[in-house]
């Protein structure tokens, strides 16, 4: 590839001020060729999407790797005036739940679609950790095509996490709570009325739609992840616990006491085996389903009132619990399947355990005991090994393509490189600071790209410019294609990173949705052309069916609104040319603007509320003429008799 | 003298630089197959039409010219108006009068060539100030759109 005499001497500058100036402090652990590493030249391509968790903000960010440059902030679980998300008529009911309209929540994990253990970029998947929900992206549009309420469940952690080829995404609980009739109980009766669940997701594999096809009812611990295993591992799902103690008060003291919590896994093809039996119990709760229609542009919400759930007591050799020191965090199936990497957040050594070693144990009956009446599985007997002194606190574990292995570390702050095989420790860097989950393209898949790994953090001091007292978060690219890691760039991130996936950019790309062909567009109020631009009264209802082209709404003036009406401005977006949304707001709306997308019809809620003429206008700079594309709407006292009328540079018509 | 020194130092320096970055630049980046890109995709950009190609009936096909008119209502009328007035863009009357069928055709299924290219079409973008855009019409439906043009202005 031939780059310009411009770009050479650009990285040439940096490459002298990284080797040659050597500034003091942290920077100097970037240098050698770093720059270069990451540089990805105006109007090139990155080779990797890299779908990031938005933490607290609720949202899930697209970053290009190697640049770190920024792509799109996808909306899920929280409102977004930017896009209009959660504001539209069309979007609301996305964020209906059984408590009712939730405009926020706090997006932990991504999870990409996966056929045969690859990913294969059909949908992104990702969890509401406050009010237990999964959402389903469309990778086509980069939109949220489905959110799923998940009853029984508080704080749904150890999720979204997905099988070989995507049958089931799980959500298991974080808290676990007072089930069935008796919810109104003393907190300190934990360990007799509380009780956790993992529940299992089906996908539908032409449309991704998601059903709940069964929860399994566990003790009253909590889980943390999770992974699928895959290969030899197929068919089985592994979460990690803590807080085994049961303790519901003072969780950093009472919840690490004992040695071991544990990793539990689950045979869910067995599960299967006992709902089709008929061993699941009916229960009634409620939680709501919802849907974006592509066609209608339109969402629908449904409350759903029926869940299935399997008792262990009743389904001998579906669940087992295997002892992990201490407080374990991360749970990762390496590509083959064989292995299942603990994470103990307070441990000093990483546990391995074998997929073989685990069958035989269950076969053998080599159990210590029970809990809860759920066998436990001796320590000794289904281990691989443990990584002896790797570092502080070990959270996550991702996987190259070479056999090696790639571990976080909250408390020491650093990434240490291992091999699977002989468990030896082979290199560590450090990272800027507090890592919390890492990243290697296809990490988590059976076909890893080993060529990044990403470290996603918690606290960025001294590595950026200060805004006041809170700081980015911020994400460090390495990379691992050579015997050592290599820090290559750091990069600022929205919310807080805590999960992302990467994945080849030619797998998505390719399918991009460009536009909304206006010949397919099914919503109800669509207007399909200028001439069936309208104003139409229903009661206090008026309906304005609008639409936008560069440079004008049609209609873009209206009359005869009156106090106490409710007015549906339902915008048709006429523009058939890629990158071409046009925006529409208006004055004092106790709402956000509308963002319509070329072909797409989406309403704004209006209710005037003082007598005047409003402005309204585009919010997108659609051209030369953008700020020309404005209008007017009269708003009259609620008795007056101005007639409804509308017109765009014409005599005004009638409404009907 | 002085600065003789160092820029011989400098120009050493830039070519151990160039050398140095040369080998790092990444010889990997994906390259990017843009027809590949625009498969299956509904947007749809037409190429090059002659003069030749196009057969003009008379008296006109009526049924294109009612399949002209329902494509004129959706994806044109916001912009043109069918008398002689500007509004987004030019009025349509006459236009079949003052330009080539080939003209009238590559505005509506190739704009992006004939704004790069056509003096005319730039003539008007001056005027207008507003790209013409892309709306995904077809071939077949520009000759259609076509036909409805030439009953506009007064053909039968
Ligand atoms: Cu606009």
């Amino acid at each position: 590839m031939k780059m310009s005499m411009a770009a050479l001497a650009m990285l040439g500058l940096i490459f002298v001020f990284s080797t040659g100036c050597k500034p003091k402090g942290v920077q100097s652990a970037v240098g050698g060729n770093s720059a270069v590493k990451s540089f990805v030249p105006p109007g090139k391509y990155d080779e990797f999407y890299n779908f990031v968790s938005g933490g607290f903000s609720g949202q899930m960010a697209v970053y290009g790797l190697p640049s770190g440059r920024l792509f799109r902030v996808i909306p899920v679980f929280s409102v977004d005036p930017e896009k209009g998300y959660g504001y539209s008529e069309e979007s609301k009911p996305m964020l209906n739940t059984s408590h009712g309209f939730v405009p926020w929540d706090d997006l932990h994990h991504p999870a990409l679609s996966v056929t045969d253990g690859i990913h294969d970029g059909r949908w992104a998947f990702g969890n509401a950790n406050n009010t237990p929900r999964i959402a389903r992206l469309d990778l086509k549009t980069f939109r949220t095509a489905e959110i799923l309420e998940i009853p029984n469940s508080g704080g749904n952690h150890s999720s979204p996490f997905i099988t070989e080829n995507t049958e089931y995404v799980v959500a298991g609980t974080r808290f676990s709570l007072p089930m069935g009739d008796k919810l109104d109980v003393p907190i300190n009766t934990y360990k007799e009325n509380f009780r956790g669940t993992v529940s299992f997701i089906s996908v539908d594999q032409p449309t991704g739609r998601m059903n709940i096809a069964f929860q399994i009812l566990l003790p009253g611990i909590n889980f943390d992840l999770a992974r699928a295993g895959k290969g030899k591992s197929h068919g089985w799902f592994f979460f990690s616990c803590y807080n085994a103690e049961r303790a519901n008060t003072l969780l950093e003291v009472n919840a690490s006491q004992m040695d071991k919590d544990f990793i539990m896994a689950v045979n869910w093809k067995k599960a299967e085996e006992y709902v089709k039996a008929g061993k699941a119990m009916k229960k009634s709760v409620r939680y709501a389903h919802n849907v974006y229609d592509e066609a209608a542009h339109m969402a629908t919400s449904k409350i759903e009132t029926e869940v299935l759930v399997l008792d262990p007591k009743d389904c001998p050799d579906m669940v087992y619990f295997m002892p992990c020191p201490k407080s374990p965090h991360g749970c990762d199936t390496d590509p083959s399947g064989e292995y299942i990497v603990g994470s103990g957040k307070l441990a000093a050594l990483i546990p391995v355990f074998s997929f073989t070693k685990i069958q035989e144990a269950i076969t053998a009956k080599n159990f210590d005991g029970d809990y809860e009446g759920i066998p436990v599985l001796k320590y000794d007997a289904v281990l691989h090994g443990e990584v002896k002194k790797p570092g502080l606190g070990p959270l996550h574990t991702e996987f190259d393509d070479k056999g090696n292995a790639y571990t976080s570390f909250f408390v020491s702050s650093e990434i240490v490189k291992w091999r699977i095989s002989d468990l030896q420790v082979l290199d560590r860097v450090p990272t800027y600071y507090s890592i919390g989950h890492l990243c290697v393209p296809g990490g988590p898949t059976k076909k890893p790209w080993g060529k990044y790994v990403i470290a996603y953090n918690k606290i960025t001091k001294d590595r950026y410019l200060p805004t006041g007292p809170e700081l980015t978060q911020s994400a460090q690219l390495y990379s691992i294609d050579g015997e050592k890691m290599q820090l290559i760039l750091d990069f600022p991130t929205i919310g807080e990173p805590h999960y992302a996936e990467a994945i080849p950019a030619e797998l998505i790309m390719k399918n991009s949705t460009k536009i909304y062909k206006l010949e397919e567009n099914k919503n109800p109020y669509v207007a399909l052309g200028e001439k069936e631009a309208k104003v139409v009264r229903k009661g206090n209802e008026i309906h304005v069916y609008m639409t936008s082209i560069r440079s004008h709404f049609t209609p873009d003036n209206i009359e005869g609104i009156k106090l106490g009406d409710v007015v549906y401005f339902h915008v048709t977006n006429l523009e058939q040319d890629w990158d071409v949304p046009h925006g529409f707001a208006v004055k004092g709306a106790n709402n956000a603007e509308l963002l319509i997308m070329p072909g797409e019809t989406q309403t704004l809620l209006w209710k005037p509320e003082r007598v005047g003429v409003y402005p309204m206008y585009c919010t997108d700079f659609c051209s030369a003429l953008h700020q020309e594309m404005q209008g007017y709407i009269r708003v009259s006292p609620a008795g007056a008799n101005v007639p409804l009328t509308f017109s765009t540079g014409e005599q005004a018509k009638a409404a009907q | 003298m002085k600065n003789t020194i160092l820029n011989v130092i400098g120009i050493i320096c830039v070519s151990i630089m160039l050398l140095q970055c040369k080998g790092g630049v990444k010889e990997d980046q994906p390259t990017v197959d843009f027809a590949e890109l625009q498969k299956g995709q509904p947007e749809v950009h037409g190429t090059e039409v002659k003069d030749a190609e196009i057969v003009m009936n008379t008296p006109l096909n009526q049924e294109w010219v009612k399949g002209g008119e329902n494509i004129y209502n959706l994806k044109c009328l916001a912009c043109h108006k069918l008398t002689e007035d500007k509004l987004v863009g030019p009025g349509w009357k006459g236009v079949t009068k003052k330009r080539s069928p080939s003209w009238i055709i590559n505005m509506i299924i190739n704009v992006d060539m004939m704004l790069e290219k056509d003096p005319e079409a730039q003539k008007l973008l001056e005027q207008c100030l507003v790209r013409m855009p892309n709306q995904n019409v077809s071939k077949e439906e520009s000759l259609q759109l076509l036909e409805f043009m030439r009953k506009n202005d007064g053909e039968m």
